[in-house]
C-alpha cells in the first residue's frame, strides 16, 4: 500500500473577474514509503497548493487524498491537524521558523501537537544537523544555511512518515543549498521517512533518482504551460 | 502544557505590551479594591468609633459638629456649656455616666483636650476594652499639671513619660500663643486605633484656668460625653435637650449621625466606583488593543502552527489564555499597589482623624474584582481569537507574506 495516494484530486480558487481557475487535477498519484520524489514545476504551476492539499491545510474541491492508509477527506479538521501533525513534516522555502523561539524550541514546536515534547530527540536532531552548539540561539542569530538546518531538524520533529518540502533551497546560494538537500534527503533516510520534493531548481532535481515533472501529473499545469 | 509554553513565549515576545498592559490592569484592580475597602472600612470605623459613649451634650448647634468635635477631635466647638448642665445630666435618672471635656488648646497641632479620670477609668472605648497605659505610666493626677498623650500624637511630636511641655492656645498651632503653663507626660496611652490617640490629656480643671482663657472658662465645658444606662433612653434626653430647649444640643445616637454623614456623602463612593469601572474598562480594551494590533504579526505564526498540526481551537484558545495570562499579571500588581493605595490612604486618615483603617483586612471585593478582571480580559481577548480562528493557512505561509 503506498503511503499517500491521489485520485481525481481537483482543486480550483474564484478569480475576481468571477471566473474559476483551477489550479490542481490530478487523476493519479502515488509515492511508496519512504520514497524520494522531486516534483519538477515552474511558477504558479500548483505545486504549494498541492501539498498544502496532501498535508490537510486545505480541502480538495474533489476526489481523494489517503495518507497512510487514512482518506484525509473523511476526517474532520481536527482529526486532520492531529493526522498532520503524527505524519507529515513541513520545510519551506522561507523556513517559517517562530523568531521568538530558540532553535532548541522551534524543534520542539514541530513535535508538540504530535507525539509530544522529547528535549532528548529534539537535541539529536540539532545535533544531526551540525547545530549542537547553537541550541539557544534565536534564528535572527544564525547564517541562511543554520536556518534552514533548524528547519529540517523541525520537519523531522515529530518522526514523521512523510517530509513535504517546498522550494526547500529557494532562498540559499548554490554551495548551501547542495548541503542543505544532501542533509534533507540524508535525514530522512535516517528517519524512515517519504520525502515529497518540489522544485524548479534544475540542479536540486538532478540530485533525485525519481523525478516527476508536475505536468505529467498535474493536468491543470499543463495548461498554465501552454 | 503546549499551550502554557506557547502563551509564556508570547507574552515574553511582547514583553513590553504585556508590561504595559498588565500595569493598567493593576491599577484598575488596585482602583476597583482601594476604592471598596476604603468606603466600607471607612463607614464601619466611622460609625463604630464612640468613644465608648452614645451621646453628646454640648451647645446649640449641629449634632454632627457636635459628634465631630468631641468624638473625632475634628470640628470646632460651636460655644461652651455651663458646668451646672453638666451637673443636671448626670443626676438624670437614665445617664450611667457623663464626662466633661474642655477644649481650646494644642500643642504643636494636636489638641491638648481637659477632663477628668473617669475618661480612663470607667469607660471601655470597645467592649470590654478600656484605655490601656504604656508601661511605666499612669493617670494624671487632676490637681496637677500632668497630662497623658495619645500613642499617635506621643510618636509624632516625640513625646515620652517625663516630657514637659507647654500648650498653644487655640486649635491650631501659632507659635506665639504659648501658654505659659507647664505640664509633665505621666503616661502614654496604648494604641487604641480611634481619635484618642491624637490627643493630649490633661485635667480638665488646666484647661478652664489656663491663663489667657477668658475668666468665665473656668465654670465652662466645651461638651460632655454620655454612657447611658441603656442607649435606647437617649430618646427621653433627646426630647428634653432638642425639642423642649433651645439652648443645647444632646447629640444621640453617635453612629447614626455619623452614618447619616456617610450616606450624604455616598453619591461621592459611587462617582469613585464609577470611575474605576472605567478604568477597569478602558484597562481591558488595551488588551484587546494590544493583542489585536499585533495580530498581523502574529498571522504567520498562527499558519505555522497550524500547518505544524495545531487546531484552530488551540490557536483561539492560546489567544485568550493569553489575554487572561495578562489580567493575571495584572491582577498580582494590582494587590502591590492596593496595598500602597490603602496603606497611603489608611495613614492620612489616621493622621487626620486617628481612625485606623486595616490595609490587609480581607474584604470579599479582593475576590471578585481580580476574577472579574480575569473574565473581563478573557471576553475581550475573544475577539483577536476569533480572527485567529479565521487565519488562511495557505495564504500566511507563503513566502511573499
Amino acid at each position: 500500500m503506498p503511503l499517500l495516494e491521489l485520485t481525481q484530486v481537483r482543486k480550483c480558487f474564484a478569480t475576481p473577474d468571477g471566473t474559476t481557475h483551477c489550479v490542481v487535477d490530478v487523476p493519479r498519484f502515488e509515492l511508496a514509503d519512504k520514497a524520494h520524489v522531486a516534483l519538477a514545476g515552474e511558477s504558479g504551476s500548483g505545486k504549494t497548493t498541492l501539498l498544502n492539499l496532501i498535508a490537510g491545510i486545505v480541502s480538495p474541491d474533489s476526489g481523494s487524498i489517503k495518507l497512510a492508509g487514512r482518506e484525509l477527506g473523511n476526517l474532520r479538521e481536527g482529526e486532520r491537524d492531529r493526522a498532520r501533525a503524527e505524519t507529515i513534516g513541513f520545510i519551506f522555502q522561507t523556513f517559517n521558523l517562530l523568531p521568538g523561539y530558540t532553535c532548541l524550541e522551534n524543534v520542539l514546536l514541530g513535535m508538540a501537537f504530535g507525539p509530544g515534547h522529547d528535549r532528548r530527540f529534539a537535541e539529536m536532531l540539532l545535533k544531526r544537523v551540525g547545530l549542537e552548539n547553537r541550541l539557544h540561539y534565536y534564528p535572527r542569530q544564525l547564517s541562511t544555511g543554520q536556518q534552514q538546518r533548524v528547519a529540517v531538524a523541525r520537519a523531522l520533529a515529530n518522526r514523521p512518515g512523510l517530509v513535504l518540502a517546498d522550494e526547500p533551497t529557494g532562498n540559499l546560494d548554490h554551495a548551501n543549498a547542495r548541503e542543505a538537500l544532501k542533509l534533507i534527503r540524508e535525514a530522512c533516510y535516517e528517519n524512515n521517512a517519504a520525502l515529497l520534493l518540489v522544485s524548479h531548481d534544475r540542479e536540486v532535481l538532478a540530485g533525485f533518482e525519481n523525478v516527476v515533472q508536475l505536468t505529467d501529473i498535474n493536468l491543470a499545469s499543463r495548461k498554465v504551460a501552454a | 502544557m503546549t499551550i502554557g509554553w506557547i502563551v509564556r513565549k508570547s507574552l515574553r515576545q511582547h514583553a513590553l505590551s504585556t508590561v504595559v498592559t498588565a500595569v493598567s490592569i493593576g491599577l484598575a484592580g488596585a482602583l476597583l479594591m482601594s476604592i471598596w475597602v476604603i468606603k466600607s472600612q471607612s463607614h464601619q470605623t466611622f460609625t463604630r468609633v464612640t468613644g465608648g459613649f452614645d451621646a453628646v451634650l454640648g451647645a446649640r448647634s449641629s449634632k454632627l459638629q457636635l459628634v465631630l468635635n468631641a468624638v473625632f477631635h475634628l470640628e470646632a466647638s460651636p460655644a461652651n456649656i455651663e458646668w451646672q448642665d453638666y451637673i443636671a445630666l448626670t443626676n438624670h435618672p437614665t445617664v450611667a455616666l457623663a464626662v466633661p471635656i474642655a477644649m481650646g488648646d494644642n500643642y504643636r497641632g494636636f489638641r491638648v483636650v481637659g477632663t477628668l479620670p473617669d475618661m480612663f477609668t470607667r469607660i471601655e472605648d470597645a467592649p470590654g476594652r478600656k484605655f490601656h497605659m504604656q508601661a511605666p505610666g499612669r493617670i494624671f493626677d487632676p490637681a496637677l499639671r500632668e497630662a497623658v498623650v495619645g500613642s499617635f500624637a506621643a510618636q509624632k511630636l516625640n513625646l515620652r513619660r517625663g516630657s514637659k511641655f507647654h500648650p498653644y492656645h487655640g486649635l491650631n498651632f501659632a507659635e506665639e500663643h504659648e501658654h505659659a503653663e507647664e505640664y509633665i507626660i505621666v503616661g502614654v496611652l496604648e494604641p487604641s486605633n480611634t481619635p484618642a490617640d491624637r490627643v493630649i490629656w490633661i485635667p480638665l480643671e488646666g484647661v478652664q484656668k489656663m491663663s489667657g482663657h477668658a475668666a468665665e472658662a473656668a465654670t465652662q465645658i466645651s461638651a460632655v460625653l454620655v454612657k447611658l444606662k441603656t442607649p435606647m433612653t437617649g430618646q427621653m434626653l433627646d426630647n428634653q435637650y432638642n425639642r423642649k430647649e433651645t439652648r443645647l444640643t444632646f447629640a444621640w445616637p453617635i453612629g447614626t449621625i455619623m452614618s447619616d454623614l456617610l450616606n450624604k456623602i455616598s453619591w461621592f463612593d459611587r462617582v469613585l466606583e464609577l470611575v474605576a469601572y472605567l478604568v477597569a474598562v478602558v484597562a481591558a480594551g488595551s488588551i484587546l488593543a494590544s493583542i489585536y494590533n499585533s495580530m498581523n504579526e502574529r498571522r504567520r505564526q498562527i499558519a505555522l502552527l497550524r500547518a505544524l498540526g495545531a487546531h484552530r481551537g488551540f490557536v483561539s484558545a492560546s489567544i485568550i489564555l493569553e489575554a487572561a495570562s495578562i489580567a493575571c499579571i495584572g491582577v498580582l500588581i494590582a494587590f502591590f499597589i492596593y496595598v500602597a493605595i490603602t496603606s497611603t490612604a489608611a495613614s492620612i486618615i489616621r493622621t487626620q482623624t486617628g481612625v485606623v483603617i486595616d490595609a490587609w483586612a480581607f474584604h470579599p471585593v479582593m475576590i471578585w474584582a481580580p476574577l472579574a478582571l480575569i473574565v473581563l480580559a478573557a471576553l475581550v481577548g475573544c475577539v483577536p481569537a476569533m480572527k485567529a480562528y479565521r487565519v488562511d493557512v495557505a495564504e500566511h505561509l507563503l513566502p511573499t507574506q
